[in-house]
């Protein structure tokens, strides 16, 4: 599978789907006007990479803020990264935030409750 | 306007600016570059000051996006009530000894009145428990809508802030009224 690496913007989030090094990460800012159209293609390279996993898969994410409708794609996104274990291999997310931030803590543990899933939390550094 | 009344105006203006502690005032068209500019200006204003902890000034962010992305995505035009977008609106932020305040006014369509009111009732008058309960359950079953939104703002403001958002309808003419809503950070 390709790399997918989209930049951050001072409205979307750094992305980088890089299989070959097992890195899967989301960091940044996420408030596009147009969700659907940023989210697509991330969501397609998921849906295809998930057919076809590595044998252990850690997803990162780093994000500093999103709007409710990012909060819909990521939930999204997660739900394709549940379908990697349904193939039989590995799965962790790992969902960071900023020390204070206690309101990106609360929502990395409502989206654990959401998806059964091997998560943990982290702090960023 | 008279010139010197003009004057008079921004005197004044200023002033009120002033006493009431406005952070920042807007009126007109409501897009992304908007958006973008306006919170990452407060963001920037908000970093220097120490004695704000960090969940209130990323509250302050979060509200101000969602209210200001409400006003480009559902206000109607002032006139005919149609939907218009971008939309345009007022929208201010200012602080008092309780803590930050949000507040939007743009029109919608008297046909939608009932719709939105509706939707603040039903946030408003949840407990801690059942919008932290209600939201799980909207953001697993919410689409994305035509229009960009996933119908999650008003009860994602009122989870974060922990207060109710206030509101108000002023009729403008048959078709429509101005809305305006108002959240506290605190």
């Amino acid at each position: 599978m390709e790399v997918l690496k989209i930049e951050a913007t001072d409205e979307t989030p750094a992305v980088l789907l890089d299989p070959v090094n097992n890195v899967l990460e989301f960091s940044g800012k996420s408030l596009p006007e147009d969700v659907t159209t940023f989210y697509s293609p991330i969501l397609e390279w998921l849906g295809a990479y998930s057919a076809e996993p590595r044998a252990k898969t850690t997803a990162h994410f780093k994000l500093v803020y999103f709007n409710t409708a990012s909060s819909k794609l990521i939930l999204d996104i997660l739900f394709e990264l549940e379908k990697i274990q349904e193939s039989g291999t590995e799965i962790l997310i790992k969902w960071y935030y900023e020390e204070e931030d206690e309101d990106m803590k609360e929502a990395g543990e409502e989206y654990s409750e959401l998806i059964e899933v091997p998560f943990e939390l982290a702090v960023l550094d | 306007m008279q010139e010197g009344n003009f004057m008079d105006l921004v005197y004044r203006m200023h002033r009120e600016m002033v006493d009431n502690r406005i952070l920042l005032v807007y009126e007109g068209e409501v897009n992304q570059d908007i958006t973008k500019a306006f919170t990452t200006m407060t963001q920037r204003n908000l970093e220097e000051d120490v004695e704000t902890s960090l969940p209130i000034k990323k509250r302050v962010y979060h509200v101000m996006v969602e209210c200001l992305q409400n006003i480009g995505k559902h206000s109607d035009n002032l006139h005919s009530g149609e939907p218009e977008v971008p939309g345009s609106g007022i929208f201010l932020v200012s602080r008092s000894d309780a803590g930050f305040h949000v507040v939007t006014g743009n029109p919608i369509a008297n046909t939608r009145k009932a719709e939105v009111a509706e939707m603040l009732d039903k946030v408003n008058g949840m407990n801690e428990e059942e919008i932290k309960a209600y939201y799980k359950q909207k953001i697993v079953e919410s689409r994305i809508s035509e229009k960009g939104g996933a119908g999650l703002g008003f009860i994602d403001i009122v989870k974060k802030t922990g207060n109710k958002i206030e509101y108000h309808f002023e009729r403008i003419n048959d078709a429509t009224s101005f809305f305006i809503m108002k959240t506290l950070i605190s």
